[in-house]
């Protein structure tokens, strides 16, 4: 089976000379169909750079990435993912249907079609009923929720998520995250989710990847092997409070190392 | 009711200022050619309401005209200047710098360019003076849209003309409006400090001349009070457009 997402060798150094910072080295990543990865680590490790080369929104200096079996270029071009960043980034002057319709009205499916697609987008999140509000209106979760709809409305196969829920409170959190995995489990799509909660890694992920900072490098992959599918007892569940440990030491282990 | 209230004030203080006025000419006996009496420029403004009125409405369409004129091509340039690096580099420096200085003394020698009779001149002074800041303003707006919302239409394979259409015009909407509120008083001082230097005959900034050289302050006075409505007149038009397009913004939103 061919993966989802591959990254061979990739590197990205941000400028050049004596300022060179190297953001990535020698990334190797394979990501099968239907998976849920979090990347975790602490700032500066690169994780928001490697979804960005994934999504063609960077390329990098060095390594060959490959999503769906092409390149970043070409599956951007083919809208093969979702983008869903920590802000929710919506557009202040359309309202939440056209918010969430936008990726189809720039694909150019009609109307009516988007219309009901948007809608069916918004029952998903449990937003319908909030059409023709405008952004401001919602609060912060909601907003998140309606960025969410968006980067499903196209029904891509992957979705990448830069830190989706770090803006918001533990409550909203909590039911976001199982909104997620409703979704996910509904869509089959892939994830490749940055985080950095261990918690929420542990609590979402088939498989949590740990990296280390200065320069970005891939440390450890955790697989997570809790059942599915997860609930509110997965959380009491003795297995999920191993698995945090199991995670908590892995990136304790970097901070040792490091000078 | 509530719009009554919330103008209450205002309109107070415009009539209690407007008494103030009026006891004031009264009390000291103050000289028509220093201070005219309201009343006095009420009764000099029925008096020639004819002539004011076809003075200040071509005097409003010229300012209107150069309006148009101004604004389409800041609009242009500044769409060039946000799309080109090169011309951005180049020309936002000089139109910074343009906008500085006071254009409107090209207002004498526009006579010159277009001959004293001819509208042109006018039309073309207020272009000038319209000119720099719409297209400033527009850059400035166009070049306003987030780096994540860029993200955000790149990973849509949004065209380059998709993501100005869907993303940059939209976000620059309260630049442009901005800057209107401005053009729009600049188009009318321009259009009437231009006609203090000639022109056309009939013009407000004419008549305003002409009125105070032969001492009729009131009648002076009178067109003052005609182009403040004008100006005002336009304000309120622009600020009713902003509303219909961008309700969705923090300024205007209920």
């Amino acid at each position: 089976m061919t993966p989802t997402i591959s990254l061979d060798n990739v590197s990205m150094v941000f400028g050049s000379g004596t300022d060179a910072v190297k953001a990535l080295e020698d990334i190797d990543l394979a990501v099968q169909p239907g998976e849920f990865v979090s990347l975790i680590g602490p700032s500066g490790c690169g994780k928001s750079t490697m979804l960005r080369v994934i999504g063609d929104l960077i390329s990098p200096t060095e390594g060959i990435p490959h999503v769906n079996g092409k390149s970043p270029h070409q599956a951007r071009l083919d809208r093969d993912y979702g983008m869903v960043f920590q802000s929710a980034t919506l557009l202040d002057w359309r309202t939440v249907l056209e918010n969430v319709a936008l990726p189809l009205e720039i694909m150019g499916v009609d109307r009516p079609e988007r219309d009901a697609t948007g809608r069916r987008m918004l029952d998903l999140v449990q937003l319908d009923g909030f059409a023709n509000h405008y952004p401001w209106q919602l609060s912060g979760g909601m907003q998140q929720r309606v960025s969410i709809a968006r980067a499903l409305s196209f029904q891509p196969s992957i979705l990448l998520m830069d830190e989706p829920f770090g803006a918001l409170d533990e409550m909203t959190r909590e039911r976001m995250q199982m909104e997620l995995l409703r979704i996910w489990e509904e869509t089959e799509t892939t994830v490749l989710f940055v985080t950095h909660s261990i918690a929420e890694a542990v609590f979402l992920s088939t498989r949590v990847i740990v990296m280390s900072p200065r320069p970005g490098r891939i440390v450890d992959h955790i697989d997570i092997d809790l059942p599915q599918p997860r609930g509110f007892d997965t959380r009491e569940h003795q297995r999920f409070f191993e698995l945090i440990t199991v995670v908590r030491e892995a990136l304790r282990a970097i901070e040792n190392e490091s000078p | 009711m509530t719009k009554i209230r919330s103008y209450g004030p205002a309109i107070a203080i415009f009539v209690g200022g407007l008494a103030l006025w009026e006891l004031t000419v009264r009390l000291f006996n103050i000289q028509g050619f220093i201070l005219p009496a309201p009343t006095a420029i009420l009764a000099a403004f029925a008096a020639e309401t004819s002539t004011l009125w076809r003075a200040g409405l071509a005097t409003f369409l010229s300012a209107v005209s150069g309006l148009a004129v101004g604004t389409a091509a800041g609009v242009l340039a500044g769409m060039a200047a946000s799309r080109f690096t090169l011309i951005r580099d180049g020309a936002m420096p000089l139109a910074i710098a343009a906008n500085s200085t006071p254009i409107i003394v090209l207002a004498p020698v526009a006579n010159a360019w277009f001959g004293l009779t001819s509208p042109i001149g006018t039309v073309v002074v207020v272009a000038v003076l319209v000119f720099f800041p719409v297209m400033i303003n527009l850059v400035r707006g166009l070049l306003s849209a987030e780096a994540q919302e860029l993200e955000l239409m790149a990973s849509y394979a949004a065209t380059r003309g998709t993501t100005l259409r869907k993303l940059r015009l939209p976000a620059a909407l309260p630049y442009f409006f901005s800057a209107m509120k401005i053009a729009s008083a600049l188009a009318l001082i321009g259009a009437i400090i231009k006609e203090y230097f000639g022109g056309p005959q009939e013009r407000l900034g004419q008549y305003i001349t002409l009125k105070a050289g032969l001492f009729q302050f009131e009648e002076a006075w009178a067109a003052i009070l005609l182009a403040s409505a004008f100006g005002i007149a336009m304000y309120g038009l622009i600020l009713f457009v902003e509303r219909k397009a961008m309700p969705w913004h923090v300024s205007v939103r209920s």
